[in-house]
């Protein structure tokens, strides 16, 4: 049975700090996931190929320090830009979390409108000036077929960040989000961080890769919301642990591709 | 090559919004708006292929960039001038660094670079009024720290007319290495010591550097010497190491001290031998036969402690207030990435999982002319310490869980930043059990992670020393958390490979501390220290064995694994070098260029230095507050205090709302939600909850093992005020504080340990220190009461540390800090789904109050309040009985733990009035409620006492006695809820009312005259959520 598990990648090292989380959640959905170092794989990036998802969480990476995810993207996208490519092709997914998010988009990966891998949006310094940790709600758009966003109604997610706002590069990305209904989730009741159309997350064309701000990995328990026990009722006495919207994309994530195995 | 980027007009840039609200917080309205620009100075070597810094230093999308020509003049005519602020040569620049890296990485080469970047940020502003000269250096010193940044001015006609920023700044101006210097201390007369020791910002007294001429006039020592071919002389390196080890900062001397105790009133007397070994390490001691779960206490750099059969926890809480003082940014970052590394340098090493700040500042509105000259202003002091927190933890990726921020104008002198950090480790590693660390005979010392540089140099005396006008600014160091976190990952996989044996930190006394401590273990250690790796070349040697720059571990590694261990480094981009070995020769002997400069022996460094003897004198004439005797009484005649109380009594609804409002009780969410307080995705208790996400958490909750609902709550107890009555009480209310939360969050208790930190104005006596017996009476007194309520609650003593020097000296004024303990609290959540919620719940619950009142007001925010319009303080603080408080915690905490009690919440500053109005705020549910039990309860307890109503109302509303918690239950679980307290005396459990559903907390009594205050929820959030900016 091991060997038809699906098989995840999960980025680590130079100031990426949510790959521990990231990996638990593909984990507790039923794959199997390999945590590699980012200089590792630029050593062999030949590596990509055994993978059916890969992951790129949220943190600083390099500090964030000349803007974030600046670094890392120009690394991977210098040196990977084929097995990247070769990498979609086959259909496979791929998910941007936060700085993870920052990162795709400025490789080119997300939204990825041309199909030619280039930057197609930026996500720059909150409307605030400053960083911000909240809980928030996020409305899923029901028109977009993206198998991350199978069933998904409402969701409750954590934001962190400082450099959220997402910022469209032209007038012909802003109507191709609306005509391909590549948007994924919105801000709900507020925008945290002045996005463009309080978007929270947007897929490419295909809807296999997503980039979001907010963490789902930080939500894969009911009992991690500050709201809890108010939104969800009384205390929770099974010691089970029920899958949480956050929880519900990993879970998707994974049945897709065992559908493609 | 100069590179300039600036976001897009039509982007914008949300900087901009945070620097507007910094100046016109500062200056008002004076600017109408500006713009930020990035800059990066780059050397030649680095010089970058025009089409990668499009992608390596701007998004194209939403930025413009210049290479070598000046984005401000593309703007237009109509800005008026631009500041640029970079760091001075020789500052830790971590933008430069990462740049560097970036670029060298570029080019297709590893490692260091060989010359690095300089960042810039440049304002740009527009403004309509013409400004003068004076304005714009006062916007550019708000702008930057002199200490450790440059700031260049332009007008938009300097720049027309070709007067641009450089292009290059200047770096360190690169000296030659200086030879070792040899000092005859033998042949110095005492005078002569006593300037040796301050022309060198030792810091030692005249009594220790006695001991150090005794030391080399000895003939055996110069016999040695003579045999390792070392003059008599004490070395500039073996002198500085000296100074460093011995330093208060490393070596606690005052608790170590023998102290003479006298009680002036009652003439009681005692000689206590050293207040750590008799007070916290005897405490921890005679508890620890109830307590094995405590697994290394004292001797490490953190107290490890059992988590659940796997897993080891620890806990470290350190200072950093005299360097946030001078760079309140750096200063914060470094306390707070330093304290992380002792993380890592606990037992074989330990995954950091939360860090907690517990920051303390003079109210930050404070007006300038009420800040002496030479000191940064409160509102600076507290943004600058306030975004290092917020870079230190978010950039590292550990969640700040826990803290909070204390306002007192005694900390306008010198700001306290407590810093703490807990960690995990497995249980055992390799075999063995992870809290045991080895350094062998034959090891090779390493050192790994950042270079060194004069950064950092003195830090640990000059924190000994009290802050002047003349304080070195190389004693300021940066943290850059992006290189320390790939040493933290680096550390962590190579202590799963087996691949070193012994580690520990840099951190003060940088190198002669870490491997001084470490040659403990072998006997010995050995150094060339010219193969330690430097920033820039012309350090001397005693500059590289005590310098402090950051992101430094030292680790001892099998030399069969020194391949392995390099490599492993390597692939990691961290930086390590074999400097030495540890030997089992008893000195600690350091070469230099082949040459040899310090041979000490290690018991010398270890033990030679002589214990002090302090005296210590109780005199209830300096108390600063003493019992007012009738003031609560209907006749008193201090008829002024009573009636500014009576007053505020009439007034109630603008007294509850001035107490919400007031800046030791109001809502810090605004600060709190910079701290990124969930990361790693284990904090299970944040600091906000409920419906807005607007309710004070006691604590945080962490869950650390993924797949289990073991938790971990981390919780403070601080009340700096109260020990102006007696540090006594001061230290029961802070231990009951952090005591109580823990209870509130389902803790165990009897798995809770905890850390004292003390931050203490001088207490040594002497002729410019004329109150430093009492200070010292206060610091006894503080360590008795520690010890009482440790044993009362069986809190082991697990970790802890103290800054002794507290004081700031300006324009021949003193300004010291009131005496205050921080008591930090890590314990065991055997459940976390049993941690009730902090605020009311549901509809119809029934609310108690449990605990006593108390007929005290001294120490409290409404005396506080009061005594900002003028009053006279309000008499003594609240008692606390140790014994009949912890019988009714493990009461509580049975019934929480049978799932009876839907919310907990303490009763601390502001009284049961706040405690309750946060409590509503967690669903938005109100409560009508009665106190005449309380006020019936202080009347028959005080019998005989003529109380005033003013008083007992003002007791019961406002009284901030300790050991109380506000609780709400289900109809249907308070007949068993009560059954808990059966046949306990003194469980003072009063039934208050009811949670309803209407949009008010109401508050009713009879007793006094019939009457009621109430507030609504929207006049309670006005009150209590106010503006930080």
């Amino acid at each position: 049975m091991k060997s038809s598990k699906v098989k995840t990648l999960v980025l680590t090292g130079y100031g990426i700090n949510a790959d521990q989380e990231l990996a638990a959640a593909f984990e507790q959905a039923g794959a199997s996931v390999d945590l590699l170092h980012v200089k590792d794989l630029l050593a062999e990036p030949w590596k990509l190929a055994a993978f059916q998802i890969i992951g790129f969480a949220g943190g600083f990476s390099f500090g964030d320090h000349l803007g974030s995810g600046r670094v890392l993207s120009h690394m991977l996208k210098t040196r990977m830009k084929e097995e990247f490519q070769a990498f979609l092709n086959k259909g496979n997914l791929v998910i941007g979390i936060c700085n993870g998010f920052q990162t795709i988009s400025k490789m080119g990966l997300v939204p990825n409108i041309s199909g030619k891998i280039e930057p197609e949006l930026a996500l720059v310094h909150n409307t605030s000036g400053h960083f911000i940790n909240k809980w928030v709600s996020l409305k899923v758009n029901q028109h977009n077929r993206s198998p991350w966003l199978k069933g998904l109604g409402q969701m409750r997610v954590p934001i962190r960040h400082g450099e959220g706002r997402l910022v469209p590069g032209s007038e012909f990305v802003k109507n191709a989000i609306k005509d391909l209904n590549l948007a994924a989730f919105w801000y709900e009741g507020e925008n945290p961080n002045g996005s463009y159309q309080a978007l929270a997350g947007i897929t490419d064309p295909s809807g296999r890769v997503l980039g979001l701000m907010p963490h789902p990995e930080a939500s894969v328990h009911l009992d991690q919301d500050p709201c809890w026990p108010n939104v969800f009722g009384a205390h929770l006495n099974s010691s089970r642990h029920y899958p949480s919207s956050g929880m519900r994309l990993f879970m998707n994530a994974v049945e897709f591709c065992r559908n493609q195995l | 090559m100069r590179i300039e980027v600036v976001n897009k007009i039509e982007t914008g840039d949300g900087r901009e919004a945070a620097v507007q609200e910094l100046i016109s917080a500062q200056f008002g309205p004076l600017i109408e708006r500006i713009r930020v620009v990035d800059v990066y100075c780059i050397p030649d070597q680095l010089e970058p292929k025009a089409a990668s810094i499009k992608t390596i230093f701007s998004d194209p999308i939403v930025q413009d960039w210049y290479i070598d020509q000046a984005a401000a003049l593309a703007f237009g005519k109509d800005w008026n001038f631009a500041i640029e602020t970079t760091f001075k040569a020789g500052v830790t620049d971590p933008v430069g660094i990462t740049a560097s890296e970036a670029l060298w990485l570029e080019h297709g080469k590893e490692g260091h670079p060989p010359a690095f970047v300089q960042s810039g940020k440049q304002i740009v502003f527009y403004s309509r009024i013409d400004l003068r000269d004076e304005q714009l250096r006062d916007i550019a010193k708000l702008l930057h720290n002199p200490l450790i940044q440059r700031s260049e001015i332009r007008s938009y006609q300097d720049m027309a007319s070709g007067n641009f920023f450089p292009a290059l700044y200047k770096g360190v101006a690169l000296g030659n290495v200086e030879d070792s210097l040899f000092i005859d201390i033998a042949q110095m007369n005492n005078d002569q010591l006593l300037s040796l020791s301050k022309d060198r910002l030792l810091a030692l007294t005249l009594g220790e550097m006695i001991v150090i001429r005794n030391h080399f006039s000895d003939p055996k020592t110069q016999a040695i010497r003579a045999h390792a071919g070392l003059v008599s002389k004490i070395s500039d390196v073996e002198l500085e190491m000296l100074a460093q080890s011995w330093s208060e900062h490393c070596k606690h001397k005052i608790f170590a001290a023998e102290v003479d105790y006298r009680e002036s009133e009652n003439g009681k007397i005692q000689n206590i031998k050293s207040l750590f070994k008799t007070y916290i390490k005897d405490t921890t001691q005679e508890l620890s036969a109830q307590r094995p779960d405590l697994r290394s206490v004292f001797y490490d750099n953190a107290g490890v402690v059992d988590f659940d059969d796997q897993h080891v926890v620890c806990f470290k809480v350190e200072t950093h207030n005299s360097p946030s003082a001078l760079d309140p940014y750096g200063g914060a970052i470094t306390g707070i990435v330093g304290v992380n590394r002792d993380i890592l340098g606990t037992g074989k090493g330990a995954k950091p999982i939360f860090n907690t700040n517990v920051l303390c500042f003079a109210d930050p509105s404070t007006p300038d002319q009420d800040v002496p000259k030479g000191l940064l202003s409160p509102r600076r002091i507290m943004h600058g310490v306030h975004e290092g927190i917020i870079d230190g933890g978010n950039q590292s990726g550990i969640p700040t869980a826990a803290g909070g921020f204390i306002f007192d104008e005694s900390y306008l002198g010198k700001p306290l930043v407590y810093c703490g950090t807990g960690g995990i480790m497995p249980r055992e590693i390799g075999g063995e059990f992870s809290w045991i660390k080895h350094v062998l005979p034959g090891d090779l010392a390493v050192m790994l992670g950042g270079r060194i540089g004069k950064d950092g140099i003195h830090g640990a005396t000059f924190s000994s020393l009290a802050l002047d006008e003349e304080s070195p600014s190389s004693a300021v160091q940066i943290g850059d958390p992006i290189t320390q976190r790939r040493v933290r990952d680096f550390l962590l996989e190579a202590r799963d490979l087996g691949l070193y044996r012994g580690i520990t930190d840099n951190g003060a006394g940088g190198l002669s501390s870490s491997l001084g401590e470490m040659a403990q273990g072998s006997g010995g250690i050995c150094i060339e220290l010219e193969k330690a790796p430097v920033k820039y070349p012309g350090l001397s040697a005693w500059e590289i064995w005590v310098s402090e720059s950051q992101e430094r571990m030292s680790l001892a590694v099998d030399p069969a694994l020194k391949e392995k261990f390099l490599l492993l480094a390597r692939q990691r981009d961290v930086e390590a070098t074999v400097i030495g070995s540890f030997t089992d020769s008893g000195f600690v002997d350091l070469k230099f260029n082949a040459k040899r400069v310090a041979y000490l022996s290690m018991d010398f460094v270890h033990e030679g230095l002589p214990a002090m003897k302090l005296q210590a004198v109780w005199q209830e004439d300096l108390q600063k507050r003493k019992s007012l005797g009738a003031l609560s009484t209907k006749d008193s005649e201090h008829t002024k205090s009573l009636e500014a109380l009576a007053s505020a009594l009439r007034n109630g609804v603008q007294t509850w709302q001035e107490v919400l409002g007031h800046i030791n009780v109001r809502s810090r969410e605004d600060l709190v939600r910079r701290y990124d307080h969930e990361v790693q995705a284990a904090t299970k208790t944040k600091p906000y909850q409920g419906i807005n996400q607007d309710a004070p958490s006691d604590g945080a909750v962490l869950r650390p093992v993924s797949g289990s609902q073991r938790g971990l709550s981390v919780t403070h107890g601080i009340c700096p005020r109260v020990g102006d009555d007696d540090t006594a009480k001061m230290t029961l209310m802070a231990v009951d504080e952090a005591y109580r939360s823990h209870i509130a969050l389902a803790g165990d208790p009897d798995k809770a340990s905890l850390l004292d930190n003390f931050c203490w104005p001088d207490p040594v006596f002497g002729p410019d220190n004329s109150d430093g017996k009492y200070k010292m009476a206060q610091l006894v007194r503080a360590n008795q009461a520690l010890q009482a309520a440790c044993r009362a609650y069986n809190l082991p003593l697990i970790s802890g540390k103290d800054s002794m020097k507290n004081d700031a000296r300006v324009g021949g004024k003193k300004i010291s800090v009131r005496p205050t303990l921080l008591i930090s609290l890590m314990g065991i959540v055997p459940d976390v789904r049993l941690t009730p919620a902090s605020g009311f719940v549901s509809d119809g619950s029934i609310v108690y109050l449990l605990g006593p009142q108390s007929d005290a007001l001294g120490g409290s925010v409404l005396e506080h309040q009061l005594q900002k319009q003028g009053t006279d303080h309000l008499g003594l603080a609240p008692d606390l009985d140790l014994i009949a408080a912890a019988k009714r915690y493990r009461r509580l905490a049975d019934a929480i733990k049978k799932g009876l009690v839907e919310s907990a919440h303490d009763v601390s500053d502001g009284g049961l009035v706040c405690a309750l109005a946060e409590k509503a705020l967690f669903a938005n549910l109100g409560v009508d409620l009665n106190v005449d039990s309380l006020l019936y309860e202080l009347e028959t307890y005080y019998q005989g006492q003529n109380f005033s109503e003013e008083w007992l109302l003002a007791c019961v509303l406002y009284g901030e006695g300790p050991s109380r918690l506000v609780l709400s239950l289900r109809p249907e679980a308070e007949a068993e809820f009560l059954a808990q307290f059966i046949g306990l005396e003194k469980s003072y459990l009063n039934r208050l009312g009811q949670v309803c559903s209407k949009n008010h907390v109401s508050i009713s009594w009879n007793q006094t005259g019939a009457k009621n205050i109430s507030l609504s929820l929207e006049q309670i959030r006005a009150a209590w959520k106010l503006d930080w900016k």
